[in-house]
C-alpha cells in the first residue's frame, strides 16, 4: 500500500495487541469483582427494607411529636454526598454522577462530601467547597465508616451547618444498565403509608421521640452504605462494559490492520515480480 | 412455651430467620426480654449481650446498635453488629481494646479521637464479655 510500509503496520498491530490484552484483563477483573459486589447488595437489601419500613411506620403512627429530622427548614445550605469511583476507565460512570450533581445543584449554596478519589479530584478542580476528604477511597469504606459519617452528619445537621442533605450515587439496575440518582436524605421525606394499615398502641421504649432520634443516624448510615454498595457494583459493571467494548474495538482494528498488512505484502511481491519480468 | 418468629438482620445479611422462644437484648433503656405474644414494641438498641432461646438451645451474641421491632409475633432485630459468641474474633477484640486504651491514655488526643476510642473500647468490651462468658 502506498506510503505505509509493512514494518509500520506490523508495529501498530503489535501495540494494538498489547492494548487489547490490558483491556481484556481489566474486563475480567471487573467481572469477577462485580459478582462479589452483587452479592453484597443482595445481602444488605433486607436490612434496608426492614429499617425503612419500620421508620415509615413510626412516622405514620405518631403524629404528636416533631423531630428536627422531619421538619423542613427555611435555609438553603445544601450538602451533597457524591459517591463516585477511585479510578477512571469505566465509561461514563464517574462523569454521569458529576453531571447530575452540578445540574441539580447549580445556583444553590452547596458543599460536597466526596467519596471516591475521582469525586475528590473533580470537585476540587471545579472549586466546590469540600466538607471532608476523609472518605477519599471508595473501595476501602466499611460499614462502620458509614455509621461514623452519618453520626457526624446528623450532628452537623442538628447544629444547623446545613439545611438539606442529598446523596448522589449510581443505581445498579442490571449488569448492562446503571443510572445516576440523587436522593434527599435530610430532612426525612417518608412516603406516608396509609393510616389504616398501621394500628396504634405500639409501645415505644423509652419514648417515641428518643427512639426515633436514635434510629435516624443508623438509618442514614444504612442508606449511605446501601448507596455505596450500589455505586461500587455500578462502577464495576460500567468498567466491564467499557472494557468489553474496548476489546471488541481492538479486535476490529487488528483485523483491519492485518488486512492492510497482507495487501501491502502482496503489493510488494507483485511489484517485485513485475520488476523481474520487465528486467528479463 | 410458645414460639414467635424472629428475624435478625444486619447490613451483612440475614443472620437468623426462624422460630425462637425468647429473646433478650440490651436497649438504650436497659435489657428487654421478649416472649411470644408481646405487645407491639419499637426500641433502639444499645450495646450488650443478646440471648436467643430456641428449641435447640440457647445462643448468645454481641449485639450493638440498631433497633428492635415487635409487631404481632414478628420480632425484627435490625442490628448494626450482631455476632454469635462462637464467631467473635477474640484476638481482634483484644487488639481493638489495646488500641483504644492507647488513645485514651494519650493526653494530646482530640475530642473526636477520644469519642471514637471510647466507642471502640465499649464495643471491644462487649465482644470480649460475650465471647468469654457466653459459652
Amino acid at each position: 500500500m502506498a506510503g505505509v510500509s509493512t514494518k509500520d503496520i506490523k508495529q501498530r498491530i503489535r501495540s494494538m495487541e498489547s492494548t487489547r490484552q490490558i483491556t481484556r484483563a481489566m474486563e475480567m477483573v471487573a467481572s469477577s469483582k462485580l459478582r462479589r459486589a452483587q452479592e453484597r447488595i443482595n445481602d444488605s437489601r433486607p436490612y434496608f427494607e426492614i429499617l425503612y419500613s419500620t421508620i415509615a411506620r413510626i412516622a405514620a403512627t405518631k403524629t404528636d411529636f416533631t423531630s428536627p429530622y422531619l421538619t423542613r427548614r427555611e435555609g438553603n445550605k445544601v450538602l451533597c454526598i457524591a459517591i463516585a469511583g477511585d479510578r477512571g476507565l469505566a465509561g461514563g460512570y464517574n462523569s454521569n454522577v458529576f453531571k447530575l450533581v452540578t445540574q441539580e445543584l447549580s445556583g444553590k449554596d452547596f458543599q460536597v462530601l466526596p467519596i471516591g478519589k475521582k469525586s475528590v479530584e473533580y470537585f476540587k478542580a471545579h472549586g466546590v467547597p469540600i466538607l471532608t476528604e476523609q472518605y477519599a477511597e471508595a473501595a476501602d469504606i466499611s460499614i462502620s465508616d458509614c455509621f461514623t459519617l452519618s453520626k457526624q452528619l446528623a450532628k452537623d445537621y442538628l447544629a444547623g451547618k446545613f439545611d438539606q442533605v442529598y446523596v448522589a450515587f449510581t443505581n445498579f439496575i442490571s449488569v448492562l444498565s446503571q443510572s445516576p440518582a440523587m436522593l434527599p436524605l435530610l430532612p426525612l421525606s417518608l412516603t406516608q403509608t396509609k393510616r389504616a394499615e398501621t394500628e396504634p398502641g405500639a409501645l415505644y421504649e423509652p419514648d417515641p421521640q428518643s427512639v426515633f432520634d436514635a434510629i435516624i443516624p443508623e438509618y442514614l448510615g444504612g442508606v449511605v452504605y446501601g448507596a455505596l454498595c450500589e455505586s461500587v457494583a455500578s462502577e464495576l459493571a460500567a468498567r466491564r462494559t467499557a472494557m468489553d467494548a474496548a476489546t471488541k474495538n481492538a479486535d476490529e482494528m487488528i483485523e483491519n490492520l492485518n488486512l492492510q498488512f497482507n495487501r501491502a505484502r502482496q503489493g510488494a511481491i507483485t511489484q517485485e515480480i513485475t520488476e523481474i519480468v520487465a528486467g528479463a | 412455651m410458645n414460639a414467635f418468629h424472629l428475624k435478625i438482620v444486619t447490613p451483612d445479611g440475614l443472620v437468623y430467620d426462624g422460630d425462637a422462644l425468647s429473646l433478650t437484648v440490651r436497649t438504650t433503656a436497659g435489657d428487654v426480654g421478649i416472649l411470644a405474644g408481646h405487645l407491639d414494641l419499637v426500641s433502639a438498641l444499645g450495646m450488650g449481650r443478646a440471648t436467643v432461646v430456641t428449641e435447640s438451645g440457647t445462643r448468645y451474641a454481641a449485639c450493638i446498635g440498631g433497633m428492635l421491632s415487635v409487631k404481632k409475633d414478628l420480632v425484627t432485630l435490625v442490628a448494626t453488629t450482631f455476632e454469635w459468641a462462637d464467631q467473635i474474633d477474640a484476638q481482634r477484640a483484644q487488639a481493638s481494646l489495646d488500641r483504644a486504651q492507647k488513645v485514651l491514655h494519650n493526653k494530646d488526643a482530640t475530642q473526636a479521637e477520644l469519642r471514637l476510642a471510647e466507642a471502640r473500647l465499649k464495643r471491644a468490651l462487649v465482644r470480649q464479655s460475650v465471647a468469654g462468658g457466653g459459652k
